[in-house]
């Protein structure tokens, strides 16, 4: 055998083995319930509803990667907690997050997702254990249920100088909290949602009063389950005028707290680093620095005062984002300059993730609703059913002009076209599963185009050795000639479409990228399957009697080619028709005579 | 068909057909060229039709409904540029100008009250204006970022500007004029015709290289015959890759047409009609470029080469002192092609015997 026909052989067993090597994968992926064999579906076949939001700050400043990635995480929480599964929240640029909701969400789930986050710092009245209280005594299972879980501050790692949370956290008076919230809550009501300008400062309620909880927020604290998710994406930011509750992060604690005192827009910025002793020695430890406004130095000042006074837990004060109580540290002493630290045993990334989250929570950013589509699932089916439809007609009419065209040469075309078609499916399951790809209509479309692409590749090399068997050449000879030309073009054209693809992918958004990736995806497979595929088959066609003699069904007939004498090689021809230059000067001679 | 196409694509091979494309290559510029200016004429004066991805609005499509009326009067109460169209078989259109969030729910409510459907079967698109300016940005800069880099691999990959200039006229060429039939015709031009704008460079791109690298090997022995110039061996490899041309445009053209056809008559609008609507007409358009105006402009571009000027005045000197061996077809005109066997190739292909005493 032949050195060229063991490489074709080789080539053909490797394409072999990258198809039952994928496809092996996927089947012990479908197995184990991995993924499915179905590849995975975006929201305009699949039906669902998308949101484009675009992130902007009202000062103006330049929105960062971390902001937008908060801000993806904070989306993310609320969606969660919505109950929506299967979201998928995604950046664009440098400053649009889109977010796909499967299905027909309600106008609620929409609405906190456009909800922009909000940071609120409020003094701490009590803090509970996180189980929801289902007695009704209120005296009695406040007590209880801290008995029963005690060690819920010590593992809140914010809390500096947990100890002493821990100390008081079994929330010591709840009978004179139920009592004080008997008889004064309509006029705290009453101060705190007139609360003007106007307002004489004596008449004002602290907001570290424990008259804040009313009986209606207990009960709302009474209901409240910290140690369900759901809740931890929380998003009731609550009555900026009155009192709170809310679990922390960790659904570790349920926190009752006084009214809005501070909020984001106090807060200058936020860093983490290494903790500093007093002496400015290295702790070990790590701390989160958090500088204000002038405005809001002034605030934390007072607040700062008022609290070192106070009794555990109400010297702690809570720092809520989007809902959701971040850290609840203690105030140990009265800070004027501005410049808080927040310390305790972080790791330097909770510490950096607490900055980050403060500085998030102080940024002006507004999601604004750039696009906002809803795809029922029954137009999303039928534009699946109709695309593929279109697929499968065009594949039909290339597969009936290339066997027109080329004859039994159609034929490898067509075994090529099943080939890739085989192997695109295998990369798009296998790509979902990987990394969650999902294909669209604008894909399915790509899909589509990539049959004309494909064949077009053939096309070229076939069309190169009819040229090349039109020159004289044998059969063998041809192939081997015109695959060396062939070859050339169809790596220079394949890489020009390769080169769309990745810029449409880069540049792109929304539905262009997914016509992008499965452009650039084909052409791959393309390259893959002319190379392993359709030149290996064609040389060992070439082989045999049927092409090899040129039947007239086998496309590369020189008769048909205008080429009647065929050197076989070692002084062999295949019978001539034509006659040859001394034949033709003999007749010539013959005919002048 | 094999028998006529086959055997018209081995008279183009030999050259005993020739089309004169390369020397009438003056009436294609003024045909390309007239095309070009009235599409940038009809641009100025009409302009595209951009869809609401671009410039920002809504739309509703109700399913599984013929009747406009309806929808046509909740429209028209929320706003007066409300359009409401039967869209392909059996749906219905609604599209109107920016709304909010809210305002669009309840207009989604009156249609399911008033068609009788399912509130979440109706399918709503808003897209603000900003979003859209930036959408058609970006996909200005694509383009943009697109030629560059293409002009870079181009000029690479021939290591000849005047070849990565011939196509990319060609690329200008097929844009402008696609861009021009959409302006004409008032199609909506949205996200899927960009997609469809976009492939087009591809594809012309990959249509002129197939070309171009006949022509490449046409001529790398150029100066070493003085049997023809530069334009004839040029002119011989656009003959030469008609048959591809056809077949390749066939071939690509089939599946596009299938989803043009789904995507216009079955489905009525969509990313399936945008996208096959503007390959459509720039694969057609790039196959003629291909043929045209590639060859032609990089054709143009090197006779002013001195190179290729003083080959071709020898090569033309030859001929009208008879030295030369070309054959000549009925016509009197010099035929180029491939070399038949058996064809007397002349006194200088013979073996020659060195060491002359």
């Amino acid at each position: 055998m032949s050195t060229a026909a063991k490489a074709a052989r080789r080539a053909l067993m490797w394409l072999g083995i990258i198809l039952v090597v994928g496809y092996g994968a996927l089947a012990a992926g479908v197995l184990t319930n991995q993924t499915t064999l179905a590849p995975g579906l975006a929201l305009d076949l699949a039906g669902g509803r998308q949101l484009t939001l675009q992130a902007t700050t009202t000062d103006g400043s330049e929105v960062t990667e971390s902001d937008l990635a908060q801000a993806v995480e904070i989306i993310r929480k609320r969606v969660d907690a919505s109950g929506v599964s299967e979201a998928e929240i995604s950046t664009q640029g440098s400053n649009v997050i889109v977010v796909s909701l499967p299905g027909n969400p309600s106008d609620e789930t929409i609405d906190l997702v456009r909800q922009s986050a909000q940071l609120q710092f409020r003094p701490v009245l009590e803090i509970d254990s996180p189980y929801p209280v289902t007695a009704t005594d209120p005296s009695a299972t406040p007590s209880a249920s801290a008995s029963t879980e005690p060690t819920a501050q010590e593992t809140t790692d914010e809390a500096a100088a947990a100890d002493e949370a821990t100390e008081a956290s079994p929330t010591p008076e709840p009978t004179a909290t139920a009592s004080a919230s008997g008889d004064e809550p309509a006029s705290d009501e009453a101060a705190g949602d007139s609360t003007d300008d106007t307002t004489d400062s004596t008449d004002e309620v602290s907001p570290s009063s424990l008259t804040w909880i009313t009986d209606d927020l207990r009960a709302y604290g009474d209901a409240l389950d910290c140690t369900d998710p759901a809740n931890l994406g929380g998003v009731d930011l609550g009555d900026p005028e009155a009192g709170h509750v809310a679990c922390s992060a960790d659904g570790l604690a349920k926190i009752y707290m006084g009214p809005v005192e501070l909020t984001g827009s106090d807060v200058e910025t936020a860093t983490s680093g290494p903790e500093l002793g007093p002496t400015g020695n290295l702790t070990g430890g790590y701390q989160v620095v958090m500088d204000f406004t002038d405005e809001g130095a002034v605030v934390f000042d007072e607040i700062s005062q008022r609290l070192i006074t106070l009794p555990s837990p109400q010297n702690q004060f809570a720092i809520m984002l989007d809902g959701v109580i971040i850290s609840y540290p203690v105030m140990n002493q009265r800070i004027s300059g501005g410049t808080a630290q927040i310390t305790g045993d972080f790791t330097s990334e909770e510490a950096a993730t607490l900055a980050n989250q403060l500085k998030f929570g102080a940024l002006p950013l507004q999601l604004e609703v750039q696009s906002n589509d809803l795809v029922p699932a029954t137009l999303g089916q039928d534009q699946l059913e109709k695309g593929l439809w279109a697929g499968l007609v065009g594949l039909i009419l290339v597969v009936i002009y290339s066997i027109f065209q080329y004859r039994a040469l159609g034929l490898v075309t067509v075994g090529s076209l099943f080939l890739a078609g085989l192997m695109t499916f295998l990369a798009i399951d296998l790509l979902y599963w990987a990394i969650g790809y999902r294909l669209s209509l604008a894909g399915v479309a790509g899909l589509i185009v990539a049959i004309g692409v494909t064949a077009d590749s053939f096309i070229v090399y076939f069309e190169r050795v009819r040229d090349e068997l039109r020159e004289g050449r044998s059969l063998q000879s041809s192939i081997d000639h015109a695959w060396k030309r062939a070859r050339r073009t169809i790596l220079a054209s394949d890489a020009i479409n390769l080169l769309a693809a990745v810029v449409l992918y880069l540049l792109a958004v929304g539905s262009v990228r997914g016509f992008a990736f499965t452009l650039g995806l084909t052409t791959v497979i393309d390259v893959i399957i002319v190379f392993l595929f359709t030149h290996p088959t064609l040389v060992l066609l070439s082989r045999t009697k049927f092409f090899g003699e040129g039947h007239p069904w086998s496309g590369l007939d020189p008769r048909q080619l205008g080429r009647d004498t065929i050197y076989k090689g070692r002084g062999r021809f295949v019978a001539s028709t034509a006659p040859t230059l001394a034949e033709r000067k003999a007749a010539a001679a013959k005919g002048e005579s | 068909m094999l028998g006529n196409l086959g055997q018209w694509g081995n008279k183009l091979h030999s050259g005993e057909i020739t089309y004169p494309i390369v020397r009438q290559r003056k009436r294609w510029f003024i045909v390309s060229g007239a095309l070009m200016a009235l599409s940038v004429l009809i641009l100025l004066v009409k302009g595209i039709n951009p869809g609401i991805d671009f410039v920002g609005g809504t739309q509703f499509v109700i399913q599984d409904q013929t009747d406009p009326a309806i929808a046509q009067e909740i429209g028209s109460e929320h706003s007066a540029d409300a359009v409401a169209i039967p869209l392909g078989t059996d749906r219905v259109q609604l599209s109107m100008g920016e709304t909010s969030i809210e305002e669009a729910r309840g207009i989604v409510d009156e249609l399911s009250e008033g068609y009788g459907v399912d509130p979440g079967d109706i399918a709503s698109t808003q897209i603000g204006p900003t979003w859209g300016a930036e959408v058609g940005k970006k996909a200005i800069q694509g383009l943009i970022v697109f030629l560059l880099l293409v002009s870079v691999v181009m000029t690479l990959y021939f290591r000849a500007w005047r070849m990565a200039a011939g196509a990319l006229v060609a690329l200008f060429h097929d844009l402008l004029f696609t861009v021009g039939i959409y302006a004409l015709s008032g199609f909506e031009v949205t996200p899927g015709s960009v997609i469809g704008f976009l492939t087009i460079l591809g594809y012309s791109l990959y249509d002129t290289v197939v070309v171009f690298d006949k022509v490449r090997e046409n001529t790398s022995n150029l100066f070493s015959q003085h049997r023809f110039t530069y334009a004839e061996l040029a002119n011989l490899a656009v003959n030469q890759t008609l048959v591809r041309s056809i077949n390749t445009s066939v071939v690509a053209l089939l599946p596009v047409s299938a989803i043009l056809f789904i995507g216009s008559f079955l489905l009525g609008a969509g990313t399936l009609k945008d996208i096959s609507l503007a390959l459509f007409i720039g694969m057609a358009v790039g196959t003629y470029s291909s043929i045209f105006v590639a060859t032609p402009v990089e054709v143009a571009l090197r006779s002013s080469e001195p190179r290729i000027k003083e080959h071709t005045a020898q090569v033309l000197a030859a001929r009208e002192a008879g030295t030369t061996d070309v054959s000549y077809s009925e016509d009197g005109e010099v035929r180029v092609g491939a070399l038949q066997p058996g064809h007397h190739q002349g006194t200088q292909s013979q073996p020659r015997r060195k060491g002359r005493r």
